[in-house]
């Protein structure tokens, strides 16, 4: 079709069921659109998504010859590509396919207010056919995407991505920035609802990564700098000098034992101590040493007793630069800190610890051998209280439930009573939520065979006997409606689940949005849920929001999948929306040169130039352009100027026989 | 009649056009008085846009886009920013207010704040009256 060819446009307004005639009057938009100039008909229809709808604009394009689609429906960002696949279809170039928001932006948000909706309505397909008129074909250039992979985070999401890709013949480089992968997984005892040990169902997958040929494991660093787009990205690595040569280090662990410097250990959360050359944990993968440089006294004991001669007090750090078509973020999260809540004495009482704590003195390689036992005097406990939502669904911290708590509690109130069924131990709750598979038949265990006490409430506040170290909880209980003060000897603390210390940076480095609560937004919520707004990247666990263990594989699986997807093509669509110069106008003023934060404008002959592979079609340049040389595909200034002279000059978008008939009444 | 302020409301397509999508999807009810432009970066909008906005009649000009830092295009929001400020002392040179020109950061989470957003500045408005260059072409 050529620009020259008088526009035909077809109007078709989606009543969405009700979502959007229950408010609009969508008779009357349609019939409106049929008054606006280049309108060759308007059509109303309960789905525009359904097939028949789509159905109804292949077929009238075929027949009356339509070169334009305006559709009135729900927003761009949700049905764009459905209708632009449609139109393509029936022999139409998808960019001359245009969306009115009348859901989002008008029926959902004016539900009160039905006449202004369609008033609205009217003039939002009024100023979406203006700027219909004036779109031009636009072809998509394709781009080869590379067969490899980037997978940030060695959590068990990270690592079950990696996994999975690393199968499918595609090349992963996994990057972790601890010293070993496993995550916080790694850290924990058993696991909800079926009492597997964390570790046993683990540590396997974990050898696998490391044994897998088509995967390189990028340990004890993180990724610096993120270039390129899907299909080619460039990603700069700084791997941080562990002063042991991973080349040479067997694990054999005679230099921890040689070194007389003993630190806590932050795996087991400080409640452990390790040596200033270390393994985070016995089952560390890769299992290599690290010399902690920070408290390292250098007196050379290590490298002294080392055989393969690993030692290199002289490591710098190392940029790794790698090339890969796709990426997933899985960089998981970080716990609530417990201190925020004053009243609950975290931090002050020696005998209140937070659940990350619990799981680590309950574990047979945690740093009491698995006896659990309490801080203040080293004895164990025979009354332990669990408290539920803390720092999760308050107005105060995090508004979110954290999805964890709930059965990690249980589950840990289950394995006490399994080694002390004569202790006492009880839950202090607002809502048990037991959603999973499994998950209420082990919470109704928890009641009817262990004996767990339950209370729903939620404590004011603890209090420490100075004498005894022990703890008074005073709490409302919901149920009799009467406060009651019970002593324990520990309490844990259930915290909740937030977005880890680097999300802001990493964010930034991968372009991901973020949701209110602070976690990676995927594109969408339930049919997009592990894709982000940047195409190529991809989500996978915690952080995209607190979940659990089956969740966060599942996630790690999807993730996979869906980044396979453009890698076993080969090849991608790339959005044509880019920048170009009108020669004649430009007058050489480098304003766009300096503009540009991609370097794709460069000045020849004193005339601008966009190189397209670099441009990201932003349009930064063309909003500095003081001539209007500089245009950007699909939002240049005249199909942006048509849509606002149309919502301020309906005459002038008006078939003359409509103008005549306006102007007799 | 009362008077019902138009404005046209220039919304990034990775954070405020989002925003106002969810604003949408979550039902915060706001009033009827905005009409969006969807541009790829607010860093897009020429300040040629803006004039002619009130050139046309538009009773105010609403810009949101990414919170700073958040930009898709890395800096595309700061240069928005400028040009917004150059362009409210030269609206004020032609004799429109200031205040008819707002510029908001809106994230694609941020529903609420898109229709508390649109709430203060169609109150604003009210408050204002119409275009002032719109009053004086029809006299």
């Amino acid at each position: 079709m050529s620009n020259k060819e008088e526009p035909r446009i077809g109007v078709y307004v989606c009543h969405c069921g009700v979502n959007i005639a229950g408010v609009v009057d969508v008779k009357e938009v349609a019939e409106y659109a049929k008054k606006l100039k280049n309108v060759v008909l308007a059509k109303d229809y309960k789905y525009m998504c359904s097939e028949p709808g789509q159905n109804l604009i292949k077929e009238d394009i075929k027949e009356h010859n339509l070169n334009r689609i305006v559709v009135a429906a729900c927003s761009p960002r949700m049905h764009e590509p459905t209708f632009r696949a449609a139109a393509e279809e029936a022999g139409l170039n998808p960019f001359l396919v245009e969306m009115a928001n009348i859901r989002e932006h008008d029926s959902w948000v004016h539900m009160s207010d039905p006449k202004a909706a369609t008033e609205k309505a009217k003039e939002l397909v009024r100023m979406t056919v203006a700027r219909a008129r004036l779109l031009e074909p636009q072809e998509k250039p394709k781009v080869k995407v590379k067969k490899s992979a980037l997978v940030v985070g060695g959590g068990v999401a990270g690592i079950q991505a990696a996994l999975d890709l690393a199968d499918m013949g595609f090349k992963v480089y996994l990057v972790e920035k601890e010293p070993t992968i496993g995550g916080v997984m790694a850290r924990l005892d058993k696991t909800f609802p079926t009492m597997d040990c964390a570790a046993c169902i683990l540590t396997p997958k974990m050898v696998d990564v490391a044994r897998h040929k088509n995967i390189e494991l990028i340990t004890y660093a993180e990724v610096k700098e993120v270039d390129g787009y899907i299909g080619n990205f460039r990603v700069k690595i700084e791997k941080k000098p562990r002063y042991v040569r991973e080349d040479k280090c067997t694990g054999c662990g005679l230099c921890s034992e040689a070194c007389p410097i003993e630190v806590p250990n932050e795996f087991d959360l400080g409640l452990g101590v390790r040596k200033a050359i270390y393994v985070p944990f016995p089952q560390a993968v890769p299992l290599v040493y690290t010399i902690d440089r920070d408290h390292c006294v250098g007196c050379g004991m290590c490298a002294a007793v080392c055989g393969p001669e690993a030692i290199d007090y002289d490591q710098e750090p190392e940029i790794i630069e790698i090339e890969v078509g796709t990426i997933i973020v899985a960089t998981g999260f970080k716990i609530f800190d417990a201190r925020k809540v004053e009243e609950y004495g975290y931090g002050r009482h020696a005998n209140v610890i937070n659940a990350l704590e619990f799981e680590r003195l309950i574990n047979a390689s945690g740093p009491t051998g698995g006896k659990l036992l309490r801080p203040s005097d080293g004895r164990e406990p025979k009354r332990i209280a669990f408290i539920q939502c803390v720092g999760s669904r308050d107005e105060k911290f995090n508004k979110y439930c954290s999805r964890v708590c709930c059965m990690y509690a249980i589950k840990n109130a289950r394995l006490y009573k399994e080694k002390h069924p004569e202790a006492e131990v009880y839950i202090f709750y607002m809502d048990i939520r037991a959603f999973g598979k499994g998950y209420e038949e082990f919470y109704k265990r928890a009641q009817d065979e262990y004996g767990i006490k339950f209370i729903r409430g939620k404590p004011a506040e603890i209090k420490e006997d100075p004498e005894t170290k022990n703890l008074i909880v005073r709490v409302e209980n919901t149920f009799l409606g009467k406060t009651i003060e019970l002593e324990f000897d520990l309490v844990v603390l259930s915290v909740g689940l937030e977005p880890s210390e680097d999300s802001d940076k990493i964010a930034k480095l991968f372009k991901l949005s973020r949701s209110a609560d602070g976690f990676f937004l995927e594109a969408h919520p339930k049919l997009k849920p592990v894709d982000t707004h940047t195409e190529g990247v991809f989500l996978a666990g915690c952080c995209q929001g607190p979940k659990d263990i089956p969740d966060s594989v599942a996630q790690g699986s999807a993730a996979a999948a869906r980044a396979a997807i453009p890698m076993s093509k080969g090849e991608v669509e790339v959005e044509p929306i880019v920048a170009y110069v009108n020669e004649e106008l430009c007058i050489g003023c480098r304003l766009c040169e300096r503009t540009c934060d991609f370097g794709a404008v460069t000045i020849e002959n004193r005339k601008a130039k966009v190189n397209p592979a670099l441009c990201k079609g932003c349009g930064a340049c063309a909003g500095a352009c003081p001539t209007g040389a500089m245009q950007v595909r699909h939002f240049k200034d005249e199909q942006i100027f048509a849509m606002i002279e149309a919502l301020f000059n309906e005459k002038k978008e008006l078939k003359e026989e409509y103008v005549k008939a306006e102007e007799k009444r | 009649m009362a008077f019902e302020p138009k404005i046209v409301a220039f919304l990034c397509n990775w954070c405020s056009y989002a925003g106002a999508d969810l604003a949408g999807v979550s039902r915060i009810q706001y009033p009827p008085n905005i009409r969006p432009i969807r541009i790829m970066c607010t860093g897009r909008m020429d300040p040629v846009y803006i004039l002619k906005a009130f050139a046309e009649g538009a009773d105010g000009v609403l810009v949101a886009g990414c919170h700073p830092g958040d930009c898709h295009y890395v800096t595309g929001n700061y240069k928005a920013e400028r040009r917004v400020k150059v362009m409210m002392e030269i609206l004020e040179d032609l004799g429109i207010e200031r205040e008819r020109l707002m510029l908001r950061w809106i994230s694609a989470s941020e529903g609420e704040r898109f229709a508390q957003t649109v709430k203060e500045f169609v109150e604003r408005i009210k408050k204002l009256g119409p275009n002032p260059l719109k009053i004086k072409k029809n006299e």
